[in-house]
């Protein structure tokens, strides 16, 4: 039996010298073909005495599986190969660029507008709009600024030329988002007029806002937030609260500066303007004007309908454009005005 | 108002740092919004006698000097100053000084030894002022450090006045607020009125007593108006950024810096009569002091005397009346003019003046008799001369009236929302420096002469606000009634739309909603656009119509910056008359939103090939993102901006919402833009509107699809027919679309062929061969009826 062994273990040698099928179906053919060493064992059993024969069949047998068993695994082997050149071959250069159309990106002052919006949500805030050509009594006199404010001359606000070509008196391009507090008072106390004491005013009203100045600082045309809260018992301390902690959030930064400095505004009283001083970076430590507030004044309440001695209200207006520049440390406000997509493109 | 800070601290005196003292001014709403230093950082610079000159024997330009520096010696210096001379003064700066950016040494200047340096104004940091050495009084003590004789360690401090504190725009007034807030003693220069050596009086009538209803005059003979202004009257107006003139005009702009009572001082030998003060005759003409001719307007008040006009009252003196070197009498003005009366006036006349300045905000109507004593001491004291004694004209009735002013203390509480007792508001009250009288724990104020703006409650709720402290006010997380916002699932925001064109490839841009009037014609059509009455530029000069111009603006301006590939989009407000416009009336300005894509349909990349875009990106951009659940469709339609053959217009329900098209090329042309760009623009409402989902059963049998070719006449749209096929279909075709378009080579002439795939599917059961065969029968029978179509061989 030691030839069998032996035989088995040339098969297993042959089989894997066979580098491809063909190779491997003549090695198969010399151990179990026709006249392979195998199948001629396997007949010449007849000849063995019957005492021989039970044994001997069965190591052939044995040896038989052992060789058929190597072929499968050499099959497999080879076809595995096959494959694993296959995909070698299709293989890609998995570093060159996807197919692709890059997206676009809002505007970085929309950007801070959706922040703005999304915070002052965040407390209950609804977001209100309100008309550019603006009355001249929405944008002035319901606010409490008199006939002869120097903001009233067409040396700061532009107003417009009528069908004639004369200038328009009444109306004008709005110089700030205050009006829509007017507005939003009046539909407000219109919408709640049936109950004894009516739901708070919380609201603020982004837009554009437009007056004759035009340098680098300035922009004929930018934007504004206006804010508006008015209840039954809402103070100057509130406003005090609601402002830094929103300034603190928009900058996330829990260490900014925030003081509130008496100022004058003709719609408000107390009025106060906003600084606030980061604690690092290239403007570390300066004082930056960032906007203006105070409680609504009594004028104004009654204005947009609502009883000054029931309820109490403070407003502030902010410019997002000045928000956005400190926010990127972007140095020229032209930049927004001006759509160049190497700008644009920063804000994906 | 600009004003040295000596000069704060002569009247008031707190132990605070110049710092701790800007920090003062500015948490008590006087913004300092600007400090410097009077002079440079230097050193060693001294007063110096200029003994001798002679001409340097090897530099033209150049002097030798000894110059007396008292007990640092008589030295050698070589000094190039134009106006260097035997017997000046001037500062000296010794060898070891230190100057900004460099320190002097002992130097050899063109062969010669030179020990110190002779300086100008500029290279003391005091002033730009470099045409000489800087002159110095005959009498300066030779030898004194300079910075002391000049008071030169002194700060200018410039407040930002808010318009309602008018009181603040003198030294008197600063440094009342100054005592208020820290409690320190106000020493204000006492002020005796001035015996009258003559009865010379000139007669003052009142004609516009609602403009001025306070005229105080005097006459004082005999003054020199050619003495010298002393050097710390001087110094102290300069430092205020006002120019000395004169004595006599010196000594008017102090008391008014001093005070903040405008003065003026008349010629007494240029009028004739008495003094009125009255509004103008129709057409009457005034030179003014600036050389300015002025017709004045009918509210606008003059002083006249009983035969011509001679300044505008509060705003600026005549130019013949005024006072000259060669004047022996004059005749003082101390006025209070009513701010009604003034405000606006020298704006609209183009400048302004410091008198109109402060009358428009508001005088102390009380303050007229000091001032003019004030000003008559100064000028015996300077110039000499006999005052009479003076004449005042008041119309009671016309003087501002204060109105006493209650204050609650639980109504101050509540508003500042800081828990004030009642002893405490008192106390800070009392820092107004006015009458307060206290009624339980409410307080009655009657408002000072100075202040304009204490009427109502609320403005001593600002006072006390103001005097406790912005800074001590808590900042405490607010509280508030709580209730959810609307949420409505079928509306978006205008931010939500944002989003879904940046996703999309569109970069948000914001342009002018000022345009040029061009843009509207080209873009719109629109021949008469909204025009500004005051535009900044002319470019700028008309309300847009439509957003298509900016956008194009937008892409000229990237492509001169070599960006070829440009999509963009914008949202804003349009503008248009319409008599039935709201919410303000007279006006439409609907929300638009506008797009456009230029250059290639992709950025170039290795992946894919390079093509120009077309109408149908931006179609399908629209479709993909407007069309979601609603029907939105596209008609030919011809549009100013747009190539004619090559636009539509949007229907969305079938409700018109705007445009889109690839651009004129003449407008690409014209604007240089290359190749023309594709452009949408629709309201902003279309867009927030969405659909709120409802469920339509799924079927779970499968599905069965037939292809479809029509040959159809080449000009025949694809829509009708499309709308056609499925609004014919039976109810088990589920869906039918296009997926090709054949034209050209074996295709008869004028001819082409549309593909279509037709779905069929029933949600209960498998369809039967025969429904099949009978649903695309019909369809092409519809399609050949109806639109000439054939079945493609």
């Amino acid at each position: 039996m030691q030839n069998l062994d032996t035989l088995v273990a040339q098969a297993s040698a042959d089989f894997a010298a066979a580098g491809e099928p063909a190779k491997l179906e003549e090695a198969k053919a010399r151990y179990l073909g026709k006249d392979g060493s195998l199948t001629v064992l396997l007949k010449g059993l007849g000849k063995l005495p019957p005492e021989e024969k039970k044994s001997a069949g069965a190591a052939i047998n044995v040896a038989k599986q052992a060789v058929e068993s190597a072929l499968t695994a050499r099959r497999e082997a080879l076809r595995q190969g096959q494959l694993d050149a296959q995909l070698a071959a299709e293989a890609l250069d998995v570093t060159l660029s996807g197919r692709t159309d890059p997206r676009g990106a809002l505007h970085p002052v929309t950007r801070s507008l959706e922040r703005i919006e999304q915070l002052f949500r965040s407390i209950g805030f609804e977001v209100a709009d309100g008309p550019e050509i603006e009355g001249d009594w929405h944008n002035f006199t319901a606010l409490n600024t008199p006939e002869k404010h120097p903001a009233r001359s067409m040396h700061d606000t532009f107003y417009l030329l009528d069908e004639a070509g004369k200038v328009q008196e009444d109306v004008l391009l709005r110089t700030h988002t205050s009006p829509v507090q007017i507005r939003y008072m009046q539909a407000h106390v219109e919408r709640y007029k049936h109950l004894e004491t009516m739901p708070e005013i919380r609201v603020i009203a982004p837009g554009r806002v437009y007056r004759v100045d035009s340098d680098a600082t300035h922009s004929p045309m930018f934007h504004q937030v206006e804010g508006l809260w008015v209840g039954e018992n809402v103070s100057f301390a509130d406003l005090k609260g609601v402002v830094a902690d929103f300034l603190r959030r928009f900058f996330e930064s829990d260490d900014l500066k925030v003081r509130f400095r008496p100022s004058f505004f003709p719609f408000t009283e107390p009025s106060a303007e906003i600084d606030v001083a980061f604690m690092s970076g290239a403007l570390e430590g300066r004082w930056l004007e960032i906007a203006g507030c105070g409680m609504v004044h009594p004028n104004v309440l009654r204005f947009g309908g609502i009883d000054p001695e029931k309820y109490t209200g403070f407003a502030f207006g902010m410019g997002p454009d000045r928000l956005t520049m400190l926010r990127y440390g972007i140095n020229d406000l032209r930049l927004f005005f001006e759509g160049d997509l190497r700008f644009l493109s920063q804000f994906q | 108002m600009q004003f040295p800070e000596s000069w704060l601290r002569a009247l008031v005196n707190p132990p605070l740092s110049t710092d701790e003292l800007c920090h003062l001014l500015t948490m008590a709403g006087l913004e300092v919004e600007e400090r410097r230093a009077a002079a440079a950082d230097f050193s060693g610079v001294v007063v110096a006698r200029v003994l001798f000159t002679e001409k340097h024997p090897d530099a033209d330009k150049l002097k030798l000097c000894k110059v007396d520096t008292g007990e640092h010696g008589v030295l050698q210096i070589v000094c190039g100053a134009p106006n260097v001379a035997p017997g000046m003064v001037a500062p000296c700066a010794l060898v070891g000084a230190r100057l900004p950016g460099f320190e002097i040494k002992k130097a050899k200047v063109r062969g010669i030894e030179s020990f110190g340096m002779m300086c100008s104004a500029r290279e003391l940091g005091m002033s730009e002022d470099h045409g000489g050495l800087l002159a110095l009084p005959e009498d300066a003590p030779i030898g004194t450090d300079i910075r002391k004789y000049l008071n030169l360690d002194d700060t200018l401090i410039t407040l930002k006045l808010t318009p309602n504190r008018a009181d603040c725009l003198s030294l008197t007034g600063i440094a009342r607020e100054v005592a208020a807030l820290t409690g320190a003693p106000l020493t204000l220069p006492a002020i005796e009125p001035v015996a009258a050596v003559n009865q010379d009086t000139r007669g003052i009538v009142l004609d516009a007593p609602d403009a001025c209803p306070r005229y105080c005059g005097r006459i004082v003979r005999g003054v020199n108006a050619k003495a010298p202004t002393p050097d710390w009257m001087k110094q102290r107006i300069e430092r205020c950024g006002i120019r000395s003139i004169s004595a006599l005009v010196d000594v008017t702009n102090y008391v008014m810096l001093e005070l903040g009572q405008p003065l003026h001082a008349f010629d007494d030998a240029e009028l004739s009569g008495a003094i009125h003060v009255r509004y103008p005759e129709p057409g009457e003409q005034l030179l003014l002091l600036n050389e300015q001719t002025v017709t004045p307007s009918a509210d606008t008040a003059l002083i006249a005397d009983e035969a011509k006009p001679l300044a505008l009252a509060g705003i600026m003196g005549g130019e013949h009346s005024g006072i000259a070197d060669t004047t022996r009498d004059l005749f003082l003005e101390c006025a209070f003019f009513t701010p009604t009366a003034i405000a606006g006036k020298a704006r609209a006349l183009g400048f302004s003046s410091d008198a109109s300045h402060r009358y428009e905000r508001g005088v102390d109507f009380e303050l007229q008799r000091r001032a003019i004593e004030r000003a008559t001491q100064l000028i015996v004291e300077l110039c000499g001369g006999q005052p009479g004694p003076v004449t005042e004209a008041v119309s009671s009735a016309h003087l501002p009236a204060r109105q006493p002013v209650r204050l609650r203390s639980a109504r101050a509480v509540k508003v500042l929302g800081i828990p004030l007792s009642a002893d405490q508001i008192g106390k800070l009250l009392a820092g107004l420096g006015t009458k307060v009288e206290r009624q339980g724990d409410d307080f009655v104020v009657t408002p000072p002469s100075h202040r304009f703006d204490m009427e109502i409650e609320e403005d001593l709720i600002e006072e006390i606000a103001r005097l406790h402290g912005y800074d001590n006010i808590p900042a405490p997380p607010p509280k508030a009634q709580l209730a959810m916002l609307p949420l409505p699932e079928n509306r978006r925001g205008a931010m939500a739309v944002r989003h879904l064109l940046a996703e999309r490839g569109y970069f948000e841009v914001v342009t002018m909603s000022f345009v040029e009037a061009a843009w509207e014609a080209d873009f719109a059509g629109n021949a008469a656009p909204i025009q500004l009455a005051n535009p900044i530029a002319s470019q700028m000069g008309v309300m847009r119509s439509t957003l298509i111009g900016g956008l194009v603006g937008v892409l000229a301006a990237n492509r001169k910056r070599q960006t070829e590939r440009v999509r963009a989009f914008e949202i804003g407000r349009v503008f248009s008359r319409d008599p039935a416009g709201q919410p303000v009336t007279g006006f439409r300005q609907p929300q638009r939103v506008a797009g456009l894509w230029a250059g290639s349909a992709l950025p170039e990349q290795w992946g894919a090939a390079t093509r120009p875009v077309d109408f149908y990106d931006v179609k399908g951009d629209l479709e993909a993102l407007l069309g979601v659940s609603r029907r939105l469709t596209f008609a030919k339609a011809a549009h100013p901006a747009l190539h004619p053959g090559r636009s539509a217009e949007l229907l969305l329900d079938g409700k018109e919402i705007g445009i889109v098209g690839e651009l004129h090329p003449k407008w690409a042309q014209k604007y240089e833009l290359g190749t023309a760009p594709v452009v949408f623009e629709t309201s902003l409402d279309a867009w927030l509107a969405t659909v709120l989902p409802t469920y339509r059963e799924v079927s779970r049998f499968p599905a069965v699809t037939r292809d479809l070719a029509l040959v159809v006449g080449r000009d025949q749209p694809v829509e009708p027919l499309l709308d056609a096929l499925r609004s014919r279909a039976a109810a088990v075709v589920s869906d039918i679309r296009l997926f090709d378009l054949y034209q050209g080579k074996g295709m008869p002439e004028g001819q082409k062929s549309l593909a279509f795939r037709i779905v069929m599917q029933h949600t209960e059961r498998t369809l039967e061969d025969a429904e099949v065969e009978a649903g695309v029968a019909e369809l092409i029978e519809v399609a050949r009826k109806e639109f000439g179509a054939v079945l493609r061989g």
